[in-house]
């Protein structure tokens, strides 16, 4: 091995990884740590803080608008998953189809939304919801004689709606390119086997093509939960940067941020960061279990 | 299958794949159109203003009055040089201060390896919101509130572009490959440029296109550093749009093709690259 016939000197590796560990133990270990000390503090704006120990996360449990925003990216996360996992992977399987044709076309096309930012996304997608002369109502007014002043944003009922399509349209194609990626891996051998042995497409889905993607699709759905619970830039632009009316689209990541550069609270934000934290921690845990169980 | 049963069977695939892509299209589509009209036309047309021209489509109504007012009236050129800035210089230094780490913790034996590897490896589950606040008052301490060093610094320590490199490089890299240069005198830093990088040049690229990508459309980190509207990135530039001419679309929509448009066909151009950059975390790690 390279250690036994050493011919560089013990310095080298270290001069490589400088610039990395520098930067990273700076910007993310120090603060990774500090967010522990902040957490256990009241601050007014970056330079003054009191010492309240664990009254953040006591007032974070009793705190109404902490657990609408919990509710909130929890409806958002589940929604992402169940309707933007099948519907990417139809997609990847109409596209893998070996008689496709215009395949590049196709997949150049659902992936494009994934190139613009959640931000400009956001802008996009305030326009489309405006009621009378949004893209959305006016389409559906002439297709189906929806009505023109349908309040997609404005009413706290449709707000999560409004959401989850815009968020549809976005990362679609992005999570299709995951599983054509793992549509790569089924074998054809044993498809035509199945075939041959008389298997209907729903088994052959079952039984040969879910268990080929299955490493990259547990991947896929912890990528989806992970960006859901993280979910801010989307929500904040569509609703004209707020919450929305009475909060319906209010996400953990959003109540961070206005607690901390709004209110100016930067240690019940660090609380709100480690609950969040603590809730992937937990989700990335059972995730592992579920695809470890399922392997044996 | 018959033959009819599957000559319908592909008319049913292909019809739906087509609507997928109207759906998907349509927001852009509109999203120009809405650019190109007068605030008057805006209301009066869902998408191009009818009239006697080709197509029967008054394209001597079209305008770009809408773009003009995004450079005169508001400060759009610098807004475009600032994201232009930042993108750049936090893809390059992040990928390089990636592939330098990831090389380093592959080809090399040293003590710490491993608790380094372990830490950075960690380091993956640790949600960005959590280091907001945090980070915001090590900036503030710093000094570097309201500075593009406050941005840039934070986002060039990428743990995942480290792990990344580290998995391309124990593989393709041949450890021979690199003795034989260092008994030919080779210096360190000129083995990497000469005989690492050329073999993951692939990834390296599909990695700048990521971090691009990502530094371009990051709004909460500018948003939050940045005060000086001078300083803004698009993202910044967009928001604040948006907030002050609430009802005038022309121009919301003109701003948003502006920020979106030139990234878009340059990565779509790239498409090929950046999408195996993206699956060969998944498929192969």
């Amino acid at each position: 091995m390279a250690a036994k016939y050493r011919t560089h000197s013990l310095w080298v590796p270290y001069v490589f990884l400088a610039p990395f560990l520098l930067v990273f133990s700076t910007f993310v270990i120090y603060p990774l740590l500090q967010s522990v000390v902040l957490a256990t503090q009241q601050t007014f704006g970056p330079g003054f803080s009191e010492f309240v120990f664990l009254d953040n996360f006591k007032n974070l449990l009793g705190d109404p608008i902490f657990w609408i925003a919990t509710r909130n990216t929890f409806v958002y996360a589940a929604a992402s998953v169940v309707l933007l996992l099948p519907l990417s992977l139809s997609l990847a399987m109409m596209l893998n189809r070996p008689s496709m044709k215009g395949r590049g076309f196709f997949r150049l096309i659902f992936f494009s939304p994934a190139l613009v930012g959640a931000v400009f996304v956001g802008v996009i997608f305030g326009v489309i919801f405006q009621k009378r002369t949004g893209l959305l109502n006016n389409i559906l007014y002439r297709l189906i004689g929806f009505d023109l002043d349908f309040p997609w944003i404005q009413d706290p009922r449709f707000v999560m709606p409004a959401l989850i399509i815009a968020s549809l349209w976005m990362w679609v194609g992005f999570n299709m390119i995951y599983f054509l990626a793992a549509l790569q891996n089924v074998d054809k051998q044993l498809e035509e086997a199945a075939t041959i042995d008389g298997a209907n497409s729903w088994q052959k889905f079952i039984h040969v093509t879910v268990p080929a993607i299955r490493p990259i699709a547990s991947f896929v759905v912890l990528l989806s939960i992970i960006g859901a619970f993280q979910l801010f830039e989307l929500p904040w632009m569509l609703l004209n940067q707020g919450p929305g009316p009475e909060r319906s689209g209010l996400t953990i990541v959003m109540n961070l941020y206005q607690t901390g550069f709004q209110t100016g609270d930067l240690g019940y934000a660090s609380a709100i960061g480690w609950v969040l934290a603590l809730i992937l921690v937990f989700l990335a845990l059972f995730q592992r279990r579920m695809s470890r169980s399922e392997e044996t | 299958m018959s033959h009819p049963a599957k000559t319908f069977a592909n008319i049913v695939l292909y019809t739906v794949l087509i609507l997928f892509s109207i759906v998907t299209i349509i927001p852009f589509f509109w999203l120009v159109c809405g650019a190109l009209k007068s605030q008057a036309d805006y209301f009066t047309f869902m998408f191009l203003p009818l009239g006697e021209g080709f197509l029967g489509v008054a394209w001597d109504r079209l305008t770009l009055e809408n773009f003009g007012s995004l450079f005169t009236e508001l400060n759009f050129a610098t807004n475009i040089t600032n994201s232009i800035f930042l993108a750049s210089s936090i893809s390059i230094l992040g990928t390089t201060c990636a592939a330098f780490g990831g090389y380093a913790l592959s080809k090399f034996q040293f003590p710490g390896r491993t608790a380094i590897t372990g830490l950075v490896l960690s380091a993956l589950i640790i949600p960005g919101p959590l280091l907001i606040a945090p980070g915001y008052q090590l900036l503030y301490h710093l000094g570097l509130i309201n500075s593009y060093a406050g941005i840039i610094l934070p986002s060039i320590a990428p743990a995942f572009g480290l792990f990344l490199f580290r998995q391309a490089m124990l593989n393709s890299v041949p450890q021979e490959l690199l003795e034989a240069a260092r008994i030919d005198g080779c210096g360190e830093f000129r083995i990497f440029f000469s005989v690492v990088m050329p073999i993951v040049r692939p990834m390296m690229g599909a990695f700048l296109m990521i971090t691009f990508l990502g530094a371009w459309n990051n709004y909460i980190g500018p948003q939050i550093i940045l005060q000086d509207p001078d300083k803004f990135p698009l993202s910044v530039a967009i928001a604040q749009l948006r907030g002050l001419y609430q009802t005038n679309y022309g121009m919301i929509s003109a701003g948003t093709l502006v920020s979106i448009a030139p990234v878009m066909i340059i990565f779509l151009l790239l498409q090929k690259e950046f999408i195996s950059g993206l699956t060969s975390g998944a498929v192969k790690g």
